[in-house]
């Protein structure tokens, strides 16, 4: 795999980019994609996560050149690309449908865009072959791409959008046409090849976990405009907005008022107590705010913070899933590994705290 | 609002694409010069006279009694054969989708779906005179009646109907297996009888199926001129009455003033057809049928309908098969032993027969590659790509389906006969063989874009998206990943253009000149002058050549066309 070397992988930047369509019913104009900007490092694998209609798919399209944006420009290795049609940009994208051409073979599929970049035949035969051996996919050259399986298809197109060595990669929800454990086997897969080559990606994901799994970067967009960026530990740790927190995995959210500052955080009063929580700056006392905990930050025993009642206990194989009431709020709890704790029945008296690190305050 | 640089951008790269660029300019003006001039020609010949607008000469054409009985007549045809046909073709399409059947029925059935492609659009009405006509084989001679009349109102009714009624089987029956027999097995599960079932399920369901079907028919049938010719006799319809104002009375500013009439009327239809009946049946039948549909085994219900088809169908295609007889009998009506090939060779020793079904043939031959090539291109262009004149290219080449070819005719003597605009310039086309090579173009591209269309709409947009991204610019998008995909249906396209081109008739007869013969022009000649046996003998070749062709494409897709492997998983 060492000898695989790609070209210098470019960085990609969107420049205050906006989309505007027509909504087809009411014929009124809106933002799919609202003044984005972005700066994509070379090398980095950058995953643009939302729920559907939130504009991901438009500003991978608009990278690729499928669509032109109404504001702003795109830049590709520091070029402004806004002009050229997809065939003239450096970029080779992977379909959610994966695309594959049914009437060519493996084989041509992959060498398909070499053949258009006039590259020699014996080149040509030399570059598909070790990138099918990247993707193992090696000895299945002749067959037909409706005798794969949905797994191999996917590596199929990865092939081909690889072997071209593009400027950056695209990939439009690549995995949602697999099963949920060929899935998670081919992310780890895509991660591993794009770390190997170096090469810039942007993914386009409704999956967190995938995003989590595979990014150095996760863009989560909302309604056209980017709701947070950063790292998967800042945004499942550190989110800006009950929006990103409820996205990113389930959460809890304690509402209450800012009662003192600590050293390190402040103090929250909430209905049931008082608890502390770390943050960066101070906040203004007697200010509202909301406290963001994760159901597996908290734990749930016979001493504590709050005291709640249990409201649903329920055996999930790998943990205890509780929801527990405090004060008037509902509070989800997993308690990973039950087997040797004591667990609660519904009705019971408890006690939950957690680790004022943790928390994160709204 | 904003949105302009991208309208900008979008423009900006079409330009970059100098090649698809010139597609779009060169097929706007096709589709203005030949579809929608000779249109826009008619009106302005009937609306504008010497002094300026007016309705003259509308005026005087609907005082005319022939012409307000010719509306009529068209009208009360079109009515009755839209529901006869409908009514036979879902009766067909029923038995064929709930009724199992014999492999002998299923045979009959392919055969009903196959005759009227390859037949020329006069077959039946020979064979109708020939059977029942005065010296018909079956009234005069089975059951000896000796004036009995199939010219008119119910000899066009009977012909067209059976010309027609396949078109509504193939239409319902596509429509019938998108139905999900759940839900009629739902019905059936509460208590519901089989006749039940249909009436408060199947049929509802199916109800704007079946208008879509009767309007295709109706205007099918008003827009036919090939039959009414032959059997019609006194009895004129729209069609034919436009042919006799311009080669009987030499009025062509009158013939202008009817074509408008009935394109009115066409198009009318069609607008309603297309906007808003296929809307309501896309919407009430989407999908497939998830599951196999329990076939009715009932003998009490299978072998009444079974045979009733079966009658049917056996009936017409005798009617059919009455054309090649016809041609090998000494003389139709008197003499019908011993059998001959006499009218066969005087089709080549007396008239001409080789120079007519040379000229047929290759005109046909010039015009089917240029007609499935152009309706590929324009489903292409439709389907996959976005541009301003999108709208302009689908709109004309989907009209140009509901202009009767008689109009269209028309439209070509006035808009061509003296160049363009009366002008003088471009009048060397007219006449020539080039213009009946564009109307053959013109009359097949409808059926070859709207099947190009539906071919195109199954391909995933992005297989296509994924081909551009890569490098490759439009022509090699279109040659190296569309066409191939679409090989099966582009070779259909080509097939049908050739089979309608060499049978066409209605708009050919008004623009040929002596110097082309064609072959149905013959056909239509010798039917009119009742020389029957040698115009069998003329359509008996005219239909082998016809299903020679499509042989020749069954073949073809079956050798060369998506191969079987990958076929098994669409």
């Amino acid at each position: 795999m060492s000898e695989m070397h790609v070209k210098q992988p470019k960085g990609v930047k969107l420049d205050h980019i906006s989309k505007i369509y027509q909504d087809p019913k009411t014929k009124k104009d809106f933002y799919a994609v609202h003044d984005v900007e972005l700066d994509i490092a070379p090398g980095s694998f950058v995953t643009l996560l939302g729920p559907s209609g939130c504009g991901k798919t438009t500003t991978l399209r608009m990278i690729a050149g499928f669509e032109s944006p109404d504001e702003g420009e795109i830049y590709l290795g520091g070029e402004p690309i806004n002009e050229l049609t997809p065939n003239k940009r450096d970029t080779a994208m992977v379909f959610q449908s994966y695309a594959l051409f049914p009437h060519y073979n493996v084989f041509d599929n992959v060498a398909y865009g070499l053949k258009l970049r006039k590259v020699p035949r014996d080149e040509i035969r030399t570059r598909v072959e070790r990138i099918l051996k990247l993707v193992e996919l090696s000895g299945m050259e002749q067959r037909m791409t409706n005798q794969l399986s949905g797994g191999q298809q996917q590596r199929v197109a990865l092939a081909r959008a690889l072997v071209v060595e593009p400027g950056v990669l695209l990939f439009d929800e690549p995995l949602s046409n697999l099963d949920a454990k060929l899935r998670v086997q081919m992310r780890t897969e895509i991660r591993r090849i794009q770390q190997a080559l170096g090469i810039t990606a942007v993914y386009v994901t409704h999956d967190q976990s995938e995003a989590m799994a595979i990014s150095d970067q996760i863009i989560l967009m909302k309604q056209g405009v980017i709701a947070q960026m950063g790292s998967p530990t800042e945004i499942y740790y550190r989110p800006n907005s009950e929006f990103v927190a409820d996205f990113i995995g389930e959460c809890n959210f304690l509402h209450g008022k800012i009662s003192g500052n600590a050293e390190k955080g402040c103090i929250v009063a909430l209905e049931a107590g008082k608890v502390a929580v770390q943050t960066e700056k101070s906040r203004k006392v007697g200010e509202d705010c909301e406290i963001v905990l994760r159901p597996e930050a908290i734990t749930i025993g016979e001493q504590g913070l709050l005291p709640c009642t249990v409201e649903l206990s329920c055996f999930m194989g790998s943990y205890q899933n509780y929801h527990v009431r405090v004060g008037s709020e509902l509070v989800k709890i997993t308690d990973n590994c039950p087997l040797n704790k004591k667990v609660f029945r519904e009705g019971e008296q408890a006690m939950i705290s957690f680790d004022p690190a943790c928390a994160h305050l709204l | 609002m904003a949105g302009t640089q991208g309208r900008d951008l979008d423009r900006k790269k079409l330009m970059a694409d100098p090649i698809m660029m010139t597609t779009i300019v060169v097929l706007i003006a096709f589709l203005t010069l030949f579809i929608l001039y000779p249109l826009a020609i008619l009106l302005v010949d009937s609306m504008f006279g010497s002094s300026g607008f007016t309705l003259d000469t509308f005026r005087r054409v609907l005082a005319m009694a022939s012409f307000r009985t010719a509306i009529g007549n068209t009208m009360k045809i079109g009515l009755l054969v839209g529901v006869l046909s409908t009514a036979i073709g879902l009766l067909f399409a029923y038995v064929e989708v709930y009724v199992r059947m014999r492999r002998f029925t299923g045979g009959l059935f392919r055969l009903i779906s196959m005759l009227p492609v390859v037949s020329p659009p006069f077959v039946l009405s020979l064979s109708m005179i020939m059977l029942f006509g005065k010296a018909g084989l079956i009234t005069r001679f089975l059951l000896g009646i000796y004036d009995n009349n199939v010219y008119g109102y119910w000899g066009i009714v009977i012909v067209q109907t059976m010309t027609f009624f396949p078109v509504c089987y193939m239409m319902l029956r596509g429509l019938l297996k998108n139905i999900d027999p759940s839900l009629e097995e739902a019905s059936r599960d509460m208590g519901a009888s089989r006749m039940k079932v249909f009436t408060s399920v199947t049929l509802p369901l199916l109800l704007p199926g079946l208008g879509n079907a009767f309007l295709v028919t109706f205007i099918e049938s008003i827009a036919d001129f090939a039959n009414p010719m032959i059997i019609g006799g006194s009895y004129d319809t729209l069609a034919t009455s436009i042919y006799l104002q311009i080669t009987g009375a030499m009025d062509k500013e009158g013939a202008a003033a009817m074509a408008v009439v009935l394109l009115v009327i066409t198009l009318g239809m069609f607008a309603v057809q297309k906007y808003y009946l296929e809307a309501k049946t896309a919407a009430t039948l989407t999908g497939k049928a998830s599951r196999g549909r329990m076939l009715i085994e009932d003998s009490s219900v299978r072998i009444p309908l079974t045979i009733l088809c079966s009658l049917v169908a056996v009936f017409v295609i005798a009617m059919y098969l009455c054309v090649p007889i016809g041609a090998l009998f000494p003389t139709w009506g008197y003499k019908f032993t011993p059998l001959t090939f006499k009218w066969f060779e005087q089709v080549f020793t007396k008239y001409r027969g080789l120079q007519a079904f040379r000229d047929s043939f290759v005109l046909s031959l010039i015009a089917s590659p240029i007609t499935a090539l152009l309706s590929m291109i324009i489903s292409y262009l439709v389907v996959k790509k976005k541009f301003k004149a999108k709208g302009f290219i689908e709109a004309v080449s989907i009209l140009a389906m509901a202009v009767p070819g008689t109009v269209l005719g028309v439209g070509y003597i006035r808009g061509f006969a003296g160049g363009l605009f009366h002008s003088g310039f471009l009048s060397g086309i007219y006449g020539t063989g080039l213009i009946l090579v564009i109307v053959f173009i013109v009359r097949s591209l409808p059926t070859g874009t709207r099947s190009g269309i539906s071919a195109l709409r199954q391909i995933d947009k992005s297989i296509e998206e994924s081909a551009y991204d890569m490098g490759a610019n439009s022509l090699k998008v279109f040659t190296s990943v569309t066409l191939p995909l679409i090989k099966d249906s582009f070779l259909s396209g080509l097939v049908t253009a050739f089979v309608r081109s060499i049978t066409a008739i209605s708009a050919i007869i008004l623009l040929v000149t002596p110097s082309y013969l064609l072959i149905t022009v013959q056909i239509n000649e010798f039917a009119e002058k009742g020389a029957f046996s040698i115009a069998c003998a003329f359509a008996t070749i005219l239909i082998l050549i016809t299903y020679g062709a499509v042989l020749l494409m069954n073949l073809f897709i079956r050798f060369f066309g998506t191969s079987r492997t990958q076929r098994e998983e669409t």
